[in-house]
């Protein structure tokens, strides 16, 4: 079988003009479908950014609730209630809100302030410069470190400024797993300080977080949360909830989709165009190893494998040059959210191996036709 | 007395159904024998070349059966007749059917690849029967670099690499000059032939009649008559 996979090789690969057409065709494809699902995958990511760097177990909310951002206040006897749930290890508070800062050159700048409570100071981030414990000190912020961070002047500790006429001193300066998505910088501070300095309703928590004692318990913690009129997600159940946000309610979703469709046509057209052609141009050859004594399964193995061999070499090129495009685009553009998953190489492999289904069963069913006696004929 | 190489009994062959039915073919029998070089010689439409392909078990007959060492060859399954032309018979396209896109050596190596010998070791086979037909200098060119007549070469070393028992030649001068044609078939009578060969040659080139041990005329899907090769005995 080798010698025959090594001949289909030769025919495919010595022609050099057909072959490069078809790894343009399947490359283009890939590289298309790549490019779209790891935007995609990198907006989904980077909405879930807080949940993903605040690293709590268990996030309670208004039932309302889609995204992060588009957090509802809920009233202080929740966190006690919550606090008094059998299963509870610990619950704290989560400030999350926007607010507009006045940098020292005058420039004013939107950021999203994060509240951290006051004693346990849970889900704050890990510090590049300066000392946690400042974040006690009079008006004090951690500034996050990101691809946002030159929005603020690219502030030094101690840099100034103003917050809601409040002033804002930078006592930290902090590094996460990973950036917003909507390009503003990220602050944090204290709960308390945070309710004070940013005008907000008459209620103020925007998320509880909750440890719980035991796995077991948080089934539980769901249901007695529910029964005080709100939800309990954990971190991966509110990820989900923010990327079916963005997935079905935004038209993004719909619009990757449709994009990531017509990648997978136009290889498929290309690919399965080229293809046919190859097969076309060498049917009388393919006929006359019939003719010699090739059996009929082993034409199909030849085809096959030059399918699947055009398929996955193309299907490497497409990744590659997705993965050198995305990282030089993040060269120029820090905050370029595209993000090459797991999921979007196995769809793209998928995707890759149904074109190569598609362009070899066309060629197949050219070769099983094919007669040797048409051969003889001429 | 040279023994059989292979029988063809009552052989029939018809295109279409209706009024479009055409007989190729009506109830031909013949014997060939190892040893010789036999013509099938008729006009375009006589059924020559539809008698061969029934022959060499690639076109299904009506009716009539095909007798190659003592099997009835249209008995066999799709596989088996697949492994009876590799093994059994080598055949010379009219138009050669070389890979273009292969080298000289790899296209006389495809029956070989296609017996599962190795890939260097059907190398190694296929340039010694590269230079039987001279052509060992040329073993790594494509066959588009090679002339009419070492393109007939190459198709030759390709049809008895796998050393077959019978070799079908199909109009095997129609592309070539008077000259280079009368060689080649020359050549393939002193060097390719032997006592454990037989050659069956499609043709109605007359300029090489002279090397046919047997000339079997076809007209109309008959057999109208066997006469002897060389211009003397006709």
């Amino acid at each position: 079988m080798k010698g025959i996979l090594k001949l289909a090789y030769k025919l495919l690969v010595n022609d050099k003009g057909k072959f490069a057409a078809l790894l343009v065709g399947i490359t283009f494809a890939v590289f298309l479908m790549v490019m779209m699902t790891s935007m995609f995958a990198g907006i989904l990511y980077r909405s879930s950014s807080t949940v993903i760097n605040i690293g709590a177990k268990i996030w309670v909310m208004d039932p309302a609730v889609n995204t992060v951002v588009s957090s509802i206040p809920m009233p202080d006897y929740i966190l006690d209630a919550v606090r008094s749930i059998n299963g509870v290890k610990y619950a704290v508070p989560l400030y999350s809100g926007g607010a507009l800062v006045k940098l020292r050159s005058g420039v004013y700048q939107s950021v999203t302030v994060l509240g951290l409570d006051d004693t346990s100071l849970f889900g704050r981030p890990e510090l590049i410069e300066g000392n946690i414990a400042d974040i006690y000190a009079d008006n004090a912020f951690v500034v996050v470190k990101d691809s946002e961070f030159p929005k603020l002047e690219n502030p030094k500790l101690g840099a100034e400024f103003e917050i809601n006429d409040h002033r804002g001193v930078v006592v930290g300066i902090a590094k996460v797993t990973t950036g917003g998505l909507f390009g503003i910088p990220t602050l944090y501070t204290t709960y308390k300080r945070a309710i004070q300095y940013i005008p907000s309703t008459r209620y103020t928590i925007s998320y509880v977080l909750v440890e719980p004692k035991s796995a077991d318990a948080v089934q539980y913690i769901k249901q007695q949360v529910g029964s005080l009129g709100y939800v309990a997600l954990t971190a991966d159940e509110f990820k989900q909830r923010i990327s079916n946000f963005y997935k079905y309610q935004t038209g993004v979703g719909t619009n990757v989709l449709l994009m990531t469709i017509i990648s997978f046509i136009v290889g498929l057209s290309i690919s399965g165009q080229t293809f046919y052609t190859f097969i076309l141009e060498n049917l009388e050859k393919f006929g006359a190893l019939k003719a010699i004594g090739a059996k009929g399964k082993e034409l199909v193995y030849m085809i096959l494998f030059q399918a699947t061999f055009t398929a996955l070499t193309g299907y490497g090129l497409g990744i590659g040059l997705a993965s050198l495009l995305i990282a030089l685009a993040k060269l120029r553009l820090p905050s370029y959210a595209a993000k090459i998953a797991y999921a979007n190489l196995g769809f793209a492999f998928i995707m890759v191996l149904i074109i190569a289904g598609v362009s070899s069963y066309i060629g197949v069913r050219k070769v099983i036709k094919i007669e040797p006696f048409d051969i003889f004929r001429g | 007395m040279a023994s059989l190489a292979m029988k063809a009994n009552e052989l029939v062959k018809w295109f279409g159904e209706g009024d479009a039915k055409t007989h190729a073919v009506r109830e031909v029998s013949f014997e060939a024998y190892f040893g010789e070089m036999l013509y099938i010689e008729g006009p375009s439409g006589s059924g020559k070349t539809t008698l061969l392909s029934m022959i060499s078990g690639i076109l299904r007959p009506n009716s009539g059966t095909v007798t190659v060492e003592d099997k009835e060859i249209w008995s066999l399954t799709a596989d088996e007749l697949a492994a009876f032309r590799l093994h059994t018979v080598g055949f010379v396209f009219q138009d050669y059917h070389l890979f273009p896109r292969l080298t000289t050596i790899e296209n006389v190596a495809i029956p070989l690849i296609l017996k599962k010998l190795e890939w260097n070791e059907s190398m190694n086979i296929a340039m010694q029967y590269l230079e039987v037909v001279g052509l060992k200098e040329r073993a790594h060119l494509t066959p588009v670099k090679l002339s009419g007549g070492e393109q007939q070469r190459v198709a030759i070393a390709r049809a008895i690499a796998s050393r077959p028992d019978i070799l079908i030649f199909d109009e095997p001068t129609a592309s070539l000059d008077g000259d280079t044609g009368r060689r080649i078939v020359d050549f393939v009578k002193k060097n390719i032939l032997n006592e454990k060969r037989c050659i069956l040659i499609v043709t109605h080139d007359s300029r090489i009649f002279e090397y046919a041990d047997r000339i079997m005329k076809m007209e109309d899907g008959k057999i109208t008559g066997v006469t002897r090769g060389g211009p003397n005995e006709k």
